[in-house]
């Protein structure tokens, strides 16, 4: 029997391997990319300082003049490159936690994920941590908050608005923490953590960049495999259950991974708002697929924050804006402008 | 009489909240099996027993002999299909990729859109009459089409067994029909096919085997035209009623008492 073959997906099968292929989702995806290193290139190569693109690659071997070496490879690429992977870190973790409670404010940054953070990062500066302990200190109070919520919010597994809720509640709660413990502060120290909390990618160096890195070579892999059940979960635990997904499991994984992934980017890079929140939606709609994307999410993160990143350096030079109020009007900006194309 | 799929002594509870206790359930092979009864009498709690959405207090149900628990689940995926009461629409999904992923259970992460995929969406799309619906966005449909696209999701799964909660819900006389008829089709097709409905005539229409709960136990299991009587349906409705002939199929037609008798 022939059936009337109505105009499937379009698919690529070698041996007994197979996958969908969504034109436009890759056609966006190459997009991405070549964006995120055309954005790369130029905050390495201009500034106050010109560096042509090709010795750009001499310095980074190795090859380049003292100077070039110094400004390529110690300032701006560890910058640049920790800004592209705490980027695609919040662009995951916001995909994740959007799609787990199935709505766009379920994100790190609204739920009181990246507020723990930012409380345990600014309790690591007025104990005079260094910035290892800083980094140390968010990543736990990430973690903590996270086991805090899901504990308060829990019933029969569900993390919907309860969820989303609670997080608020909660994320309030840290703001007025994080303002009495910078009042308590001496003055170098509470200078130091405002300058950390509006989220910032000046002075980053390698040892930024790594542990990003390291978190991303662990957690990109288990996202891939997170990616299928969690579409499947956006329809209903009920819906994903019938077709054999173990949603209790999916949801731990989904959860440790995203807060990791939260905890690892705030770390490295402060409590930068909005990109967890904007990414996936961006993501979303420029690839105009059915619920969040994690991979798209995290290539539009990862542009998003570099974007940000050198025009806060770039638009009212010589005075260097922190990223964290860029992101927010970047995103925001473009965010709203889609909108708005939708609505009519 | 066969039946693979079976519930033993289920007690089902949702936390502290004793649904029903002491259920023995057997859905046989090729049956049209309803599930029917008065609001909050455990019908469609038993039917996510039967799903292995909710585990049971005591008790076990089986899937060919194994307790259905100790499967894998997407082992049971293969045999064992369900249609939700209510599952949310992914915004700006289309008809083609939500029947698509009634094809989990069968695809693997390296093997994501197979040639046996293609035929079995193209095959639940073409029975549930929504093949030409394949690009629109599942949003934009009636909410008879769309849950005619949700069977096709259902259908992609290709399971000997489907289950169905309340599948007529929220839709009008219509295309409650529409949906049965489909079901009817899908059973004669040689599908076990088991559904909780509200009404107690389509019931009766559309059952080979009838399964009548109230109170969280079951009153009376059969064919319909064998239990149907006034008494079992005061009994369980609290509703006085005439059992007639349907006039089309035969099958007992409820007629609840009038208050006021017009006819004399």
């Amino acid at each position: 029997m022939t059936l009337p073959s109505p105009k499937l997906a379009r698919s690529v099968r070698v041996g007994g391997w197979s996958v969908r292929l969504a034109p436009r989702a890759a056609v966006v995806g190459l997009a991405l990319v070549v964006t995120a290193v055309a954005v790369s290139l130029v905050a390495i190569s201009t500034g106050e300082f010109t560096v042509p693109v090709p010795d750009i690659v001499t310095a980074l071997v190795g090859q380049g003049t003292p100077v070039a070496e110094l400004i390529v490879s110690r300032l701006r690429a560890p910058r640049v490159v920790t800004g592209l992977l705490v980027g695609a870190a919040f662009g995951l973790s916001g995909a994740i936690f959007q799609s787990l409670t199935r709505n766009p404010l379920g994100s790190p940054d609204f739920i009181g994920f990246t507020a723990g953070a930012s409380t345990g990062g600014i309790l690591a500066v007025v104990m005079g941590g260094s910035a290892v302990w800083i980094a140390g200190g968010s990543l736990l109070g990430c973690v903590a908050c996270a086991a805090l919520v899901y504990a308060l919010a829990y019933r029969r597994g569900v993390l919907g608005y309860r969820l989303i809720l609670v997080g608020i509640g909660l994320n309030a709660l840290l703001l007025s923490v994080d303002s009495y413990l910078l009042t308590r502060a001496n003055i170098n120290d509470a200078a130091t953590a405002g300058a950390w909390l509006t989220g910032s990618l000046s002075g980053r160096g390698w040892d930024h960049a790594l542990p990003v890195a390291g978190a991303l070579a662990v957690l990109v892999p288990v996202c891939a495999f997170l990616s299928r059940p969690l579409r499947m979960m956006e329809m209903g635990d009920d819906a994903a259950r019938a077709v054999g997904i173990n949603v209790e499991a999916v949801k731990i994984v989904a959860i440790a991974a995203g807060v990791l992934l939260c905890g690892v980017a705030t770390a490295a890079a402060g409590p930068v708002l909005f990109v967890a929140m904007a990414a996936p939606q961006l993501a979303r709609r420029l690839t105009r697929s059915a619920g969040v994307t994690l991979a798209a999410s995290a290539l539009t993160g990862a542009v998003l924050l570099t974007l940000a990143d050198l025009a806060a350096q770039r638009l009212l030079a010589p005075t260097q804006l922190p990223v964290g109020v860029l992101t927010a009007a970047i995103g925001g900006t473009y965010l709203a402008l889609l909108l708005r194309k939708e609505r009519r | 009489m066969t039946a693979r799929l079976t519930g033993t002594d289920l007690t089902l509870a949702y936390d502290q909240r004793t649904v029903a206790t002491g259920l023995d359930v057997v859905i046989p092979d090729g049956s049209f099996t309803v599930i029917i009864g008065p609001n909050a009498c455990g019908k469609s709690t038993l039917l996510r027993a039967l799903a292995r959405m909710l585990k049971p207090r005591t008790g076990a149900v089986h899937l060919d002999g194994s307790v259905i628990t100790s499967l894998p689940s997407k082992e049971v995926a293969r045999r064992l299909g369900l249609l939700p009461q209510s599952s949310i629409v992914p915004d700006g999904i289309t008809v083609a990729d939500l029947v698509a992923r009634g094809r989990y259970p069968h695809q693997k992460l390296m093997r994501q859109w197979s040639r046996a995929d293609e035929g079995a969406v193209a095959a639940a799309m073409a029975a549930t009459d929504v093949t030409d619906l394949a690009e629109r966005i599942v949003d934009e449909l009636s909410g008879g089409q769309r849950q005619r696209v949700w069977l096709a999701m259902a259908l992609a799964q290709e399971t000997p067994i489907l289950l169905l909660d309340e599948p007529t819900t929220f839709l009008d006389i219509s295309h409650q029909i529409e949906v049965l008829d489909l079901c009817a089709d899908l059973h004669e097709a040689g599908r076990t096919m088991v559904a909780v409905l509200h009404d107690l005539n389509q019931a009766c229409r559309y059952a080979t085997h009838l399964i009548v709960m109230h109170g969280g136990g079951i009153v009376a299991e059969g064919d319909p035209s064998e239990i149907v009587t006034p008494a079992l349906v005061e009994k369980v409705f609290e509703l006085r009623c005439e059992i007639i002939p349907d006039p089309q199929t035969g099958t007992p037609l409820i007629v609840p008492e009038a208050r006021r008798r017009v006819l004399a």
